[in-house]
């Protein structure tokens, strides 16, 4: 099984007359991804490469049963966009880089006030894969492998990429991966991924790739310590990071001793997770501990 | 982008927040000029972005105009932990009755605004929350609910602020929780706010951290200027949109992606090398954005060696791999580079690469072994 979607998911993409969107869509189309439907204020009736595109997010629901909304429009237009698809589907993946940290927790609020059955996954995320069933977002899907039996939690993109890459090479499948993004204020944690794998039968084991900054990766833990009995791989990025420096990511910033890697590593540590040094020694311990599960 | 005080007192006076009247100084002269203007006493400070100015000597009280010709020829300057003090502020000095602390800024694990309120201003905030955490009042808001009147009151009074500074205090916090909001800040400081012998509230200082993701609703920020200045290698990492912090060590780093780019530095570290620099091209990996990478580390005398670690996603390696050929034709590099290329068409990437590589430029399969071979070409022993 795979977690939040499926072969099943139809999926609206906000923005996809626009350049990212229309490129990003077409390629989840072409990977199998049922993309039904796109919204563009004021562009209704036009398509994209035989995708039908309406003004408005309950049109495009209403037309096309879609039940997932991938956004992919300007950072001033996302909180609108955010909203908007909110009221009309059940999850939503937002790709947005950039998006004012006033709008991320002002629309994080609203959709748990007013959507509490709503999942958003970012912003500034690179979107969710399950291999062979759907992909929605930015990675690339020659780099996953079908079948499972591993499960991926990111925060960062590229870092997501090389993890799948290192278990795929080895042949190791990924049942979900999932890139909650590296944004202030994430609508999914790490924590609502890791419950969620925790639940999937097919999941066998879980790689979680963290970064400086925050306290997720210390919540995760937690959690990981008291709730979970898949063992988890993780790595976080940042070791030698200078403090008090934004490194690309607004969350990506120690302040202090608090959200360091070290302090990262060691909570994992102690909750009992294999903790690697590097991105490749991640790859490494999982396939060797995939290999024992038999 | 952090404000300077005066930029922060400007910002606040336009969200109603009272504070000294004052001016900017560049020149011991200026400074006499706005002392004359608001009236002795003044107190002339520092404008740098760093905290500790007091200790420092960075602020200082002057009495009449001689006073003040002398304080800002000594302020003027100096070197308050790396940074040179370029400008003055100066203004009417308050007499004050006692320092309080107000802030307002995002708990991320919350995922709310928080507020903290203390009748313990004037220090350090933080060291005040490691020996007396009761001192500072903590407040959660939802962005949704917003935070007002009644709620400020409640607030102050639970900080013990003093009765006759209490609804001036709740006034100034409903304020800056708005200045908070509406003027996209990442964070709103005051420390002290103070009550005067006069029986009136206002700041005295201002730290102002505003959301850069914002600009596009601020046009109004383009009247902070950058007074102290960029690293001149930063400020032209800045210019071509790259996302460049210089560091230390000898191997200079280009990658695509924060994460990557960061543990990129952490891989470097754990073979025995050291980095030069963090450097995130971020997705489009074009000629002309690799060209100004190159650029901007080939200006970076430390470098020995580059390594550019690039996992393809969006970005695609046969684009980077033609980047790159195209930056070595612009850029006379002092370098040699080591590449490592995987993902999205790596290997047509590698095979644009082919004809080029020589001892100036190597290909290396992972990332770990890339990580060794920069090291090693840095002079150093890898491991």
């Amino acid at each position: 099984m795979s977690i939040f979607v499926d072969e099943s998911t139809k999926v609206v993409v906000q923005g996809l007359t626009g350049g990212q969107g229309r490129f990003h869509g077409l390629r989840n189309r072409d990977y199998g991804t049922r993309v039904v439907a796109g919204v563009t204020p004021g562009k209704g009736g036009q398509d994209v490469d035989g995708i039908p595109v309406f003004d408005t997010m309950a049109e495009a629901v209403a037309a096309t049963g879609a039940d997932a909304s991938f956004v992919s429009v300007p950072p001033r237009f996302a909180q609108a966009a955010i909203l908007e698809a909110a009221a009309s589907v059940g999850f939503i993946v937002c790709i947005t880089e950039g998006i004012p940290a006033q709008d991320e927790a002002n629309f994080y609020n609203v959709l748990k006030r007013d959507y509490s059955g709503v999942r958003l996954l970012g912003p500034n995320c690179p979107g969710i894969i399950s291999p062979g069933k759907c992909n929605i977002g930015i990675t690339s899907g020659d780099i996953a492998l079908a079948g499972g039996p591993v499960g991926i939690v990111s925060r960062s993109g590229t870092l997501t990429y090389q993890a799948l890459h290192e278990l795929s090479q080895q042949g190791i499948g990924q049942t979900t991966c999932v890139g909650i993004g590296g944004d202030p204020v994430p609508g999914t944690s790490f924590i609502d991924c890791l419950a969620a794998f925790q639940a999937d039968p097919e999941t066998k084991a879980v790689m979680m790739i963290g970064e400086i900054g925050g306290s997720e990766e210390e919540r995760a833990a937690e959690y990981i310590a008291t709730q979970m009995d898949k063992p988890v791989v993780a790595y976080v990025a940042g070791v030698t990071a200078p403090p008090g420096r934004k490194m690309g990511h607004a969350g990506a910033i120690v302040s202090g001793s608090h959200g360091t890697a070290q302090g990262k590593m060691a909570a994992l540590d102690k909750a009992g997770v294999h903790v690697a040094q590097n991105p490749t020694a991640a790859g490494e311990m999982m396939v060797e501990l995939v290999r024992s599960l038999g | 982008m952090d404000l300077l005080e005066y930029q922060g007192k400007q910002y606040f006076a336009r969200f109603g927040i009272p504070v000294s009247s004052g001016g900017t100084a560049d020149t011991p002269f200026e400074a006499v000029d706005v002392a004359d203007k608001v009236g002795y006493p003044v107190v002339v400070k520092a404008q740098v972005k760093v905290g500790g100015r007091g200790k420092a000597g960075g602020v200082k009280l002057a009495s009449d105009a001689d006073e003040v010709r002398t304080v800002a020829g000594q302020i003027l300057g100096l070197d308050i932990k790396g940074h040179v003090v370029k400008r003055l502020w100066v203004e009417h000095a308050s007499d004050i009755v006692h320092e309080y602390y107000a802030s307002f800024t995002l708990d991320r694990a919350e995922k709310r605004h928080l507020a903290m309120i203390s009748a313990r201003g004037g220090v350090d905030i933080e060291q005040v929350a490691d020996e007396e955490p009761d001192a500072i009042v903590k407040v959660l808001i939802d962005p949704v609910d917003g935070f007002h009147l009644d709620a400020a009151a409640d607030a102050v009074a639970a900080a013990g602020i003093d009765f006759e500074a209490r609804s001036g205090a709740a006034q100034i916090l409903v304020d800056l929780y708005r200045c908070y909001v509406e003027g996209d800040a990442d964070l709103v400081e005051i420390n002290p706010l103070i009550l005067t012998t006069a029986g009136k509230v206002h700041a005295l200082d201002a730290k102002v951290t505003l959301d850069d993701n914002a600009s596009f609703r601020h046009p109004e920020w383009a009247d902070f200027p950058d007074v102290e200045g960029l690293d001149p290698r930063e400020k032209l990492a800045r210019e071509r949109g790259l996302n460049y912090i210089g560091l230390d060590g000898t191997v200079g780093i280009i990658a695509n992606g924060a994460g990557l780019a960061m543990s990129t530095l952490d891989v470097v570290t754990q073979v025995g090398g050291a980095a030069a620099n963090f450097l995130d091209i971020g997705g489009g990996a074009s000629a002309d954005v690799m060209a100004a990478a190159l650029e901007v580390i080939n200006t970076d005398e430390k470098v020995r060696a580059i390594l550019v670690n690039i996992f393809g996603g969006i970005t695609r390696c046969d684009e980077v791999a033609r980047g790159i050929v195209e930056a070595l034709a612009r850029v006379e590099l002092r370098s040699p580079i080591v590449l490592r290329l995987d993902g999205t068409n790596a290997e047509e990437g590698r095979a644009i690469l082919a004809e080029h590589l020589s001892g100036r430029l190597r290909s290396e399969p992972t990332m770990l072994e890339a990580a060794r071979r920069a090291v090693e070409l840095a002079g150093r022993e890898a491991r």
